[in-house]
């Protein structure tokens, strides 16, 4: 049965990700994405989980990797400086393919910054922050209600892929209070690796079966005897410079996100329908451009609001779909321009877009969304 | 005709051999060491893991047959603490070097310690980075060469055991690649012990750290573990500058702590008794 | 059931630690292998077994080769 209560988001995030099924988090506190942790570990023991505060970021997603590699679903949750921390385990990840979700409370500035204040500027990094080429999932929530169906969607993703998976918070969802509904176990799916079911040696644990996009997983300790190595390594787990051995995975780990692109892919369209005006945005900063749509239409402007939920890979085929009827984009986020560069690739030119970014801790404000979307009406009327 | 004794045979992944090391390094035979612990422990084979993190240590992760997970550099113990406490059921194993260990994973190293988390920590220390080509690292004795160490090393060296003792570990101890039976009775007992445990195992690295510091061949290297290792009853006979080049094999300190999983699992088994009555109310 | 020391050249790097503590002086290295010399004073003791780093010889027991 769902039952309605007031919850802050990144307790919402713990709620979700215990309803997934996570029963492991190991993190280090860090301001504003603490409360995950404490929360943690209130809520796991109650469940049978394990919460672990570690000695550091770094050994915070390595534990979370070894728990996942044991069996369990796991997450770490950080902030600002502990995300640059972590970004050596979550390559370790994607190579390795090992389900783990990582959260990230985005807060303000480079090195230690404004650690209350909120900010966006980790886009780009959620998307390239690892060393070497790899694939990602990013998802970014708007709301507290969000932040908990969304982190059963990252365990999910996580999963069903075999890859680490970036949650993408902010401050402004993070810290937020709104009462949501929990959702009744039922109405929501929870999707659970694949395994293999091998007993002893396995020398094809990294093979994949004719069908599917990943190898199915042996947690350790369930009767399988296999090795699993960071390096690039062939189908039995065993590292390799062999180039052809090389370029088969590193092409299946991106066709596994790449060719999956709709089942991952998630857009928020607010009133797009007949919209000349579209303010794209993402996370917290949707619920300011939502406020500036509705006032703009108030006034017989035909605004609607685009925002990409999967945030990377990014929703191109959805904004490429909006680009005939558009006259004008305007981009609203809390960086210096991350998503107006992918937005700029995905328009290539055809469209003016006007940008809105932040970088100094305060929050764009509904009527400065609000002054672009008059701006753009006035030119179009021209 | 059979390639390899009953012990690789039985505990390696024989079609990975011979491993890569170089002549006369000192891991293959401590890691030969470790598998013949295990088989007096007689442990489930499906139930062992190995953790080793990067150097030339931690490639033995690849040649034993267990569960066996290379990963990253200095992180072998969080990446190990988070498998021990998802299943507290395994025995989990790191296998590190000096380097991996107690420079980049140091901190790790210590915490791991403090904690007295159920792992066992085997170091295979050739006081040098071998993988990279003869860099000098945390165990480099002062005044010896490495190839970023041309002048003299003017760092002092960790004694890793009391490192992890002073840390809070429940077992420490030395062993070398020289010391058969006494290495192989510190790794089992370390194994053996519910807490934390840390053995130092001195690797000879004829190639880099012998070669650097004319330390001469591997045989030479061998032969200065057997002379200059000795027991805690030697140690103590000997004055303080009789001690000076010498070095203890065997069980260093032990202690009764109680071990962090165990720990833990009393507050889940707690506190989920308590959610569930208030559940029941 | 009788023991026989066995050497496997394709593992063997030559490192000589198994001649240099072999008691007897039964090991010697040769073109860069192990090998038994010619007046086999070898007495089973498994020393060789127990230091070589590569596990190029051992003691194994004859009727499992035959």
């Amino acid at each position: 049965m769902s039952r309605s209560v007031l919850m802050q988001g990144n307790e919402a995030c713990v709620e979700g990700a215990l309803a997934a099924g996570m029963r492991f988090f190991a993190g280090y506190p860090i301001t504003p994405s603490t409360e995950i942790a404490e929360a943690c570990a209130v809520r796991l023991p109650q469940v049978g989980g394990v919460f672990i505060q570690m000695e550091d970021e770094i050994a915070g997603l390595a534990a979370v990797i070894g728990a996942s590699v044991a069996g369990k679903k796991a997450m770490t949750a950080t902030s600002g400086p502990g995300f640059s921390l972590k970004q050596e385990n979550i390559g370790y990840a994607s190579l390795a393919e090992i389900p783990c979700v990582i959260v990230d409370v985005q807060r303000c500035g480079p090195s230690t910054g404004m650690p209350t204040s909120p900010a966006q500027g980790d886009l780009m990094q959620a998307r390239w922050g690892t060393h070497g080429d790899h694939p990602v999932i990013a998802v970014s929530p708007s709301g507290v209600q969000e932040v908990y169906s969304l982190a059963i969607r990252c365990f999910n993703l996580s999963e069903k892929y075999r890859t680490p998976v970036i949650f993408l918070m902010d401050e402004i969802v993070g810290h937020m209070r709104e009462g949501i509904v929990i959702p009744d176990p039922d109405s929501y799916e929870v999707i659970n690796r694949p395994l293999s079911g091998v007993s002893g040696i396995n020398k094809t644990c990294f093979h994949v079966d004719p069908g599917e996009w990943v190898p199915r997983m042996a947690p350790f300790g369930d009767g399988e005897r296999y090795n699993i190595t960071g390096l690039i390594h062939d189908e039995s787990g065993f590292p390799t410079n062999d180039h052809d051995t090389a370029r088969k995975l590193m092409e299946r780990l991106f066709q596994k996100i790449s060719c999956n692109y709709d089942d991952i892919v998630q857009v928020e369209n607010d009133m797009m329908e007949d919209a000349e005006i579209a303010v794209v945005c993402f996370g917290g900063t949707a619920r300011a451009a939502k406020e500036a749509i509705r006032e703009a239409r108030s006034h017989g402007i035909r605004a609607g609001m685009f925002r990409p939920v999967t945030v990377w890979p990014f929703p191109e085929k959805e904004l490429r779909g909006w680009i005939p009827q558009l006259k004008k984009i305007i981009m609203a986020e809390h960086n210096a321009g991350q998503m107006l560069r992918e937005v700029q690739r995905v328009t290539e030119g055809r469209l003016p877009i006007s940008f809105i970014g932040k970088i100094d801790g305060t929050l764009i404000r509904p009527d400065e969304i609000l002054q672009k979307i008059n701006e753009a009406n006035n030119e179009k009327m021209q | 005709m059979k390639k390899c004794s009953d012990l690789v045979f039985r505990y390696m992944r024989v079609d990975h051999l011979p491993q890569i090391w170089c002549p006369g390094c000192g891991n293959g035979i401590l890691m030969r060491y470790v598998a013949a612990a295990i088989d007096d422990l007689k442990l489930e084979r499906e139930k062992v893991v190995i953790v080793s993190g990067i150097g030339c240590s931690s490639r033995a992760a690849g040649y034993l047959d267990f569960n066996t997970i290379h990963t990253t550099h200095g992180r072998a113990i969080p990446f190990a603490t988070g498998i021990k406490l998802a299943r507290p059921e395994l025995e989990v194993i790191v296998i590190t070097g000096d380097g991996d260990c107690t420079a980049i994973g140091g901190n790790h190293l210590i915490h791991a310690a403090r904690r007295n988390m159920e792992l066992t920590v085997i170091v295979f220390n050739n006081n040098i980075y071998g993988m990279t080509g003869g860099q000098y690292s945390p165990t480099t004795p002062t005044g010896e060469y490495g190839t970023t160490a041309p002048y003299g090393n003017i760092d002092r060296q960790f004694d890793i055991p009391l490192l992890a003792a002073a840390a809070g570990a429940s077992y420490t101890a030395r062993g070398s690649a020289y010391h058969t039976q006494q290495t192989i009775k510190v790794i089992r007992d370390g194994i053996a012990n519910p807490g934390f445990s840390l053995i130092d195992c001195l690797s000879p690295c004829p190639t880099y750290y012998g070669r650097k510091n004319k330390k001469g061949s591997a045989v030479d290297m061998m032969k200065y573990q057997r002379d200059h290792g000795i027991t805690q009853t030697q140690w103590d006979k000997l004055s303080e500058e009789e001690r000076k080049d010498k070095f203890i094999i065997g069980q260093l300190t032990k202690n009764d702590y109680p071990g962090y999983t165990a720990i833990y699992r009393q507050i889940i088994e707690k506190k989920r008794e308590n959610t569930e009555n208030k559940d029941r109310k | 059931m009788s023991k026989v020391l066995v050497l496997n050249p394709d593992w063997c790097k030559g490192c000589g630690i198994c001649a240099a503590f072999c008691p007897t002086e039964a090991l010697e290295i040769v073109l860069e292998k192990a090998s038994l010399k010619e007046n086999n004073q070898c007495i089973l003791c498994g020393r060789c077994e127990e230091l070589c780093p590569d596990y190029a010889v051992f003691i194994s027991d004859t009727e499992k080769h035959s």
